[in-house]
């Protein structure tokens, strides 16, 4: 007896995507527009590799900012990498024109953030769920209608009577996302990103939204890229989430494994801002200070670093991490004090520059010696900050102070454990 | 058998046409107070032109260009009587039917240079807001140009130009005063254009793999035309008065062609001095009336279909039935 194909088998790859980068020119004020001069950019997606299988939900989760939504888009290529490779079906899809993917569009779909902006307010219902079908020619004209019929009964659009015919406007937010995965199904898709598809929606239908696209995976044999700020959901959804940061995956893995046993401090970090429901356990919340940094000039080193509670001599400390310990400082002080010691101190504009050492010039009335019982008294108010494990050495240099940093390199993606993970602690 | 193949298209694009013209229709319904008079005014005054204009031949009892009827001549300079109810002119024509068939060249010049000029600007428009580029910044550049010139200036310009290529006819005046409002519905759907460019059901249009002329087509056109009517009722108005200028200059329509107000207001220049009142006061009032009715409609017009501005009426709220069958 022939044995059995095994049905365990390993998964099969359906998008391969190899370090690819996506960096959006910025556009500069109009003088340097004019003068052509390199404004520089942002790195929205900073070499991401990640390998999606068959039939798999993964989640992509991360702060305003970290990139989830362009790597999303640039699957589908409506958004071209800037480097890299997306492996579709043994072949890759970046820089291919607009009229090479089109055959490509019936197979990668996307659902949007916000249903009431996704859907054209000028066409009905029937006519842009159909519409993809009328664009790739696969139905005829009396098919299509009927097809949007069953796709729209697919969704919970019923009775269908009663919606083919509705403007957008004449629906909720529920039925509108419910079209939008309706118009997206229809041409029998192999993957589907979910750009935060419940995220405009009203709690009570959240749930439903999700389930109906779990029954739809099962029922269709879908693969995910959900894309998400909302670990709670992600939990309940995903097979695999890749936590982003700044463009960066920090750490990808299963999603029981992460959720048991966050590694990287920006995952510990969001895990522990999810909400807790019971009063009683009131966990403790140090979340990340600060904002997420300037994705055009982000930090040197491990670019969580100037907000990581755990971060170390090699996560790249530099100058701009001396200015924020200083305005840190100068934000909890009494006026007067802040007053006493911005006169000791000169001009700090030129730590706006990334990289170190970091030299700081005494005011007009001061000398270096007091800049030196400033940085010393700095110190001493917080003494574990995890600034200065990263100062190697503070001295004296000519007319003011200079901080050397302890040389610091980027952490590269390595597994450790169930996952992989970014940080220099694994 | 070209009918059998398109009856069910028809079945299936009816309702959503006859639906898509509630959708026009509704706010005109929805308007109160003074946006309602100062439409239904409008609607009125233009409505009697309209009439004269496409029963021309009927309301004037005599032709534009006709001196006599019956094999007599008309009196030259007649005041008001029976028989000529607005009196003659310099010409021996009858003025109340110069007036009559003058309706029916303003209204014709400018509906052909409405038409015209909407066709072309909102194209342009359309392809300069979307694709942008070079030929956005030619295109608004060319438009921004013939929009600071003075908008007769251009028009006699371009009357002098056409007149020798078409004659002094209705094509020519029309094409003239083409020119002139086309930068007007450019830079209104361009700046639209740019704006639903960046719009998600736009992005979502290309996801699903519509190509460029798909996506102005359906998506974005629909979104964009939302101002073009009043637009064009205003510009209308002004259009009336340019063809007037036009004709007073002597640069429009020829009186052999067609009856013009303006034209006859010239040539009552010369009547004023010696008392002669009525060659000059009923034209002039036909155009006064003309531009007031389509001020009106414009202005009506958006004061309903302009958002900020419009106020709709109140309804009672009827709840419908419960009904089993409620979700999401």
């Amino acid at each position: 007896m022939p044995k059995k194909p095994e049905v365990v088998a390993e998964p099969q790859t359906l998008i391969d995507i190899d370090d690819v980068s996506v960096h959006f020119q910025l556009r500069g004020g109009s003088l340097s527009r004019l003068l052509g001069r390199d404004t520089g950019s942002v790195r929205a997606v900073d070499g991401v590799t990640i390998k999606l299988a068959t039939g798999e939900v993964l989640g992509l989760v991360g702060e305003s900012g970290s990139g989830k939504t362009t790597l999303g888009r640039s699957l589908l290529g409506l958004v071209q990498p800037t480097s890299g490779r997306i492996v579709y079906d043994g072949a890759d899809i970046v820089g291919l024109s607009e009229r090479q993917l089109r055959p490509l569009r019936t197979r990668l779909q996307m659902v949007f953030q916000d249903p009431n902006a996704a859907l054209n307010p000028a066409m009905t219902i029937a006519e842009q769920v159909g519409h993809p079908l009328t664009i790739h020619k696969l139905a005829s004209r009396g098919d299509v209608r009927q097809r949007v019929g069953e796709a729209l009964e697919r969704v919970g659009l019923a009775p269908v009577e009663r919606f083919l015919d509705k403007y957008p406007s004449d629906l909720s937010g529920g039925q509108k996302q419910r079209a939008v995965l309706a118009r997206a199904i229809i041409t029998g898709p192999t993957l589907l990103v979910a750009d935060e598809p419940i995220s405009m929606l009203d709690m009570s239908v959240r749930a439903k939204i999700l389930q109906l696209m779990i029954d739809l995976r099962a029922s269709l044999n879908l693969t995910y890229v959900y894309i998400t700020h909302d670990l709670a959901s992600a939990k309940f959804f995903c097979d695999r989430v890749a936590i982003m940061y700044l463009g960066r995956v920090v750490e990808i893995g299963p999603t029981a494994e992460i959720f048991a046993d966050p590694k990287h401090p920006y995952t510990k970090a969001l895990l522990a801002a999810i909400p807790d429901p019971d009063p009683d356990r009131a966990v403790p919340r140090d979340l990340p200070r600060g904002e997420i940094p300037d994705a055009a000039e982000p930090p040197t080193g491990c670019s969580f670093h100037p907000r990581c509670p755990a971060a170390f001599e090699l996560c790249g400390w530099e100058r701009r991490d001396l200015k924020a310990l200083l305005e840190r400082h100068w934000a909890s002080v009494p006026p007067e004090e802040y007053e006493r010691e911005r006169q000791l101190v000169g001009d700090i504009d030129g730590l706006d520059e990334p990289g170190g050492p970091a030299v700081v010039q005494p005011g007009r009335a001061s000398s270096a010696r007091d800049m030196n019982v400033l940085v010393q008294r700095l110190q001493g108010a917080a003494p574990d900050d995890p600034f200065w494990r990263g100062v190697r050495d503070i001295r004296e240099v000519g007319s003011g102070v200079e901080v050397q940093f302890e040389d610091g390199h980027d952490p590269r993606l390595r597994p450790s454990g169930g996952v992989d993970v970014a940080c220099h602690l694994y | 058998m070209a009918v059998e193949g398109a009856e069910p298209a028809v079945r299936t694009v009816t309702p959503s046409y006859r639906r898509l013209a509630q959708r026009f229709v509704s706010p005109i319904t929805q308007t109160r107070g003074v946006a309602r008079w100062i439409l239904f005014a409008g609607l009125f005054i233009t409505g009697v032109f309209v009439v004269a204009a496409i029963f021309a031949p009927w309301v004037a009892h005599y032709g534009f260009a006709q001196k006599r009827a019956d094999g007599v001549s008309f009196p030259k300079r007649s005041a008001p009587s029976g028989e000529h109810p607005f009196g003659t002119n310099d010409q021996f024509y009858d003025v109340l039917s110069r007036v009559v068939w003058g309706s029916r060249t303003a209204l014709l010049v400018v509906l052909l240079s409405l038409v015209a000029s909407i066709i072309v600007g909102v194209l342009l428009g359309l392809l300069s807001g979307y694709l942008g580029g070079l030929l956005d910044r030619v295109l608004v550049l060319l438009m921004d140009a013939l929009f600071s010139f003075p908008s007769l200036l251009l028009a006699i310009v371009f009357a002098f130009l056409l007149s020798e290529r078409l004659g002094g006819g209705i094509l020519a005046a029309a094409l003239s005063l083409t020119v002139i409002y086309i930068p007007q519905y450019f830079r209104v759907v361009r700046n639209t254009t740019v704006t639903a460019r960046e719009a998600t059901y736009v992005e979502a249009a290309r996801s699903i793999g519509a190509g460029r002329w798909t996506i102005m087509r359906r998506y974005l056109l629909p979104n964009v035309v939302h101002s073009v009517p009043v637009v064009g009722t205003l510009n209308a108005a002004d259009a009336i008065g340019t063809l007037a200028a036009l004709g007073f200059l002597g640069l429009g329509i020829q009186p052999q062609d067609a009856a013009e107000w303006g034209y006859d207001l010239k040539r009552a220049l010369t009547d004023i001095s010696s008392g002669i009142w009525w060659t000059a006061v009923f034209p002039g009032l036909a155009i006064v009336l003309l531009v007031t009715g389509l001020t009106l409609v414009g202005e009506g017009l958006n004061e309903t279909i302009n958002p900020t501005l419009r106020r709709r009426r109140l309804l009672p709220v009827t709840l419908p039935p419960r009904t089993q069958d409620e979700r999401s």
